[in-house]
């Protein structure tokens, strides 16, 4: 019996089975990418909602953030002697890093968590089971648009931090420590490539991927009982903090390995 | 006509907690049915995995030859393309108004005109008399409207199998005779197979063709309305009459110790409170609003039932016989008799006069039988054999 069979296992085997389900509703969202009909209008409604709740949280967490990196560098920079690669270093900082991680927590704590609570909400009040039932496939209607709005807002997003941050590292190292305006912008070339962007971009497409799919996920089951909805929004954040931190090491350790670094 | 559902051996659990097993039941095509429950046994599970919401673990659920139990994800979309859903609270989308929830499904799978679309909405909405109330949005309503508003919606696509899951809590009891009126009315306009799952007692006495009711993990019987309502089952008489004396407690099972306290005090005098009256008993069925067409599943049950008569128990065969129209006993070959009380608990056989529909309903008389308006349905489902008036 069946019933036998889920029961008996091995400690942990629960867990594998909800990532071999994440994985799967991935893989359905993934497909989920070409299907038509595209839901315009639901995921016009999504980048906004999720870009209405993410932007200024976004913009004000980016400026210090460039500031500190630019405190913390500017200081160490200068025991060196090496003040002009001071614009280099900060670039290289934020674009590769902050830029990313600054995007995917707000994408996971602002955007993730709206979404899991939206979707949990409608899986509670029985409105996934009845759109399933009146044949439509909620992944299709509701996954997609969402996972991909998150993903198009997160690449947005690091735009925005990348440029926030640098300049916030400018007015900090020009205007605070007295660095000249001129050697900061000519050393952004020094060490600064353009793959460098690119890469950030495609951490940030990829976090908010794993952010909405992360969020719609738990939304879709989450924990019986009333605080079920409160739990799974809790869950979600979690989850998605640690499966994007050990992304970005991933990420980043490919990167380094198949792009060298300039000048070298 | 509507589809035929054949449920077999379907067992469900969630984790170590066991829901219900080994339920098998039938629902004739174009016939009302109500399955009993108390609270929490499981009947909402029960709809959900009628329709391949919930996988069960064993079992099937046959619906035109397709196993929803097993089948592909593209055939299960297929064929909930069959069903409409009132689930129990309506389950609206809560980001649209009431006019775009009932639109949903046209919109999503017809390619009608918005005009056409209007119309059909707004017809609907009548029906359920929430004319009037199209832009309000869900959150704005009340739980008995929402319910309408869930019916219209599941009513839309015109569904062969409609399927409510408790369509009465939350309603007024005038409310809730007019639901089970336009259940009984839809029945007889688009003949689509029902099962309505409840706990309300006169629901399950007036509106059904077929009852059963689900208790202790298990389908304690399914079957004709008159099987049920006459039962000596102590669990049926208890649910029936709403007592509290019985082996219903306030949690699923009653433990022996407060079964025996219980009964000891009513012998000792105690009046809990509960009815003293017997509602068991076979009462006259709801019938199709004047100027609706009859029901053709009725008919069709008529036949089943009375082909199977003499398998039932005697105060089933007697609420049959007594519920017969002049024009029924004729077209079965009944003669009239001196009506016997029809009490449950008269367990009198019947008389040699009423014993005739044993053998007048052998399989050459069933095919006599006069032709009636409905037509035999084109495809033959060998698990419950139609009689077939049209064969002779
Ligand atoms: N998704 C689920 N996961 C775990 N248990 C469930 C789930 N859905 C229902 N149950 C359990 O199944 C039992 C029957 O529930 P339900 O079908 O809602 O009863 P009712 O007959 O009142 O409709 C309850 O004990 C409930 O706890
Ligand atoms: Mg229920």
């Amino acid at each position: 019996m069946t019933s036998t069979r889920t029961q008996a296992g091995f400690p942990g085997v629960g867990m594998l089975r909800e990532t071999g389900r994440l994985f799967a509703l991935g893989l359905d969202v993934v497909r989920g990418f070409f299907q038509r009909p595209f839901q315009v209008r639901e995921f016009i409604q999504q980048c906004w909602f999720i870009a209405s709740v993410t932007i200024m949280p976004t913009a004000l967490v980016a400026v210090p953030f460039g500031a500190v990196i630019a405190l913390q560098l500017g200081s160490l920079v200068t025991q060196f002697g090496a003040e002009s690669f001071m614009g280099a270093a900060s670039v290289l900082a934020v674009i590769q890093q902050a830029a990313p991680l600054v995007t995917a927590l707000l994408v996971a704590g602002a955007g993730g968590s709206a979404i899991c609570a939206d979707i949990g909400a409608r899986t509670i009040r029985e409105e996934i089971d009845a759109m399933e039932v009146l044949g439509v496939s909620a992944v299709q209607r509701l996954v997609v648009p969402r996972v991909l709005a998150s993903m198009l807002v997160a690449v947005l997003l690091n735009g925005l931090v990348s440029v926030v941050g640098v300049l916030g590292g400018y007015f900090f190292n020009v205007v605070l420590q007295g660095g000249t305006p001129g050697a900061y912008l000519a050393s952004f070339n020094a060490l600064a490539q353009l793959p460098d962007l690119w890469i950030s971009e495609l951490k940030a497409l990829i976090f908010g991927f794993i952010a909405g799919v992360v969020a719609a996920y738990r939304g879709l089951n989450p924990p019986p009982g009333p605080k079920g909805v409160g739990e799974a929004v809790n869950q979600s954040v979690v989850i998605t903090f640690l499966l994007l931190f050990f992304v970005n090491f991933v990420l980043t350790t490919i990167y380094l390995t198949i792009v060298p670094a300039k000048g070298s | 006509m509507g589809a035929e559902v054949v449920v077999e051996g379907l067992t469900k659990s969630f984790g170590k907690q066991a829901i219900w097993r080994d339920v098998t039941l039938t629902l004739p095509p174009g016939e009302v049915s109500v399955l009993l429950g108390p609270s929490g046994t499981g009947k909402s599970v029960f709809l959900k995995s009628m329709i391949g919401l919930l996988k069960p673990e064993r079992g099937k659920c046959v619906i035109n030859g397709v196993d929803i139990c097993s089948c592909s994800e593209r055939k299960l979309y297929e064929i909930r393309k069959l069903f409409g859903v009132l689930f129990q609270d309506g389950a609206l989308f809560g980001s649209m108004n009431l006019y775009d929830n009932v639109a949903f499904p046209l919109r999503e799978h017809t390619k009608r005109s918005e005009s056409e679309i209007k119309r059909i909405v707004l017809e609907k909405m009548e029906m359920v008399g929430l004319l009037g109330a199209e832009s309000k949005l869900p959150g704005e309503i009340s739980g008995g409207m929402r319910k309408r508003a869930g019916l219209a919606r599941a009513l839309v696509l015109d569904p062969e199998i409609i399927l409510c899951d408790e369509p009465d809590s939350g309603l007024d009891p005038v409310r809730t005779a007019y639901l089970s009126q336009l259940l009984i009315d839809l029945n007889a306009q688009i003949d689509a197979t029902i099962l309505i799952v409840t706990h309300n007692i006169n629901v399950a006495r007036t509106v059904p063709d077929n009852l059963g009711m689900l208790f202790r993990r298990e389908l304690v019987m399914f079957g004709p309305r008159e099987v049920l309502l006459t039962s000596d089952e102590p669990a049926v008489e208890q649910f029936l009459n709403g007592r509290r004396i019985g082996p219903i407690g306030m949690s699923e099972e009653k433990d022996t110790a407060t079964m025996a306290a219980e009964e000891a005090a009513r012998a000792a005098g105690h009046h809990d409170g509960s009815p003293e009256e017997d509602v068991r008993g076979v009462v006259p069925q709801m019938q199709p609003s004047p100027g609706l067409p009859v029901r053709k599943g009725d008919r069709r049950r008529k036949d089943r039932v009375m082909r199977i008569l003499h398998n039932l128990p005697a105060p089933a065969q007697q609420g049959i016989v007594e519920s017969l129209s002049d024009s029924d006993r004729q077209r079965y070959g009944l003669q009239r008799q001196p009506a016997p009380v029809g009490r449950p608990d008269d367990t009198r056989p019947l008389g040699p006069g009423a014993q005739r529909p044993n053998h007048a309903l052998s399989q050459e008389s069933v095919a006599n039988l006069p032709r009636s308006a409905w037509q035999p349905p084109p495809e033959s489902s060998p698990q419950a054999p139609q009689p077939r008036p049209g064969d002779g």
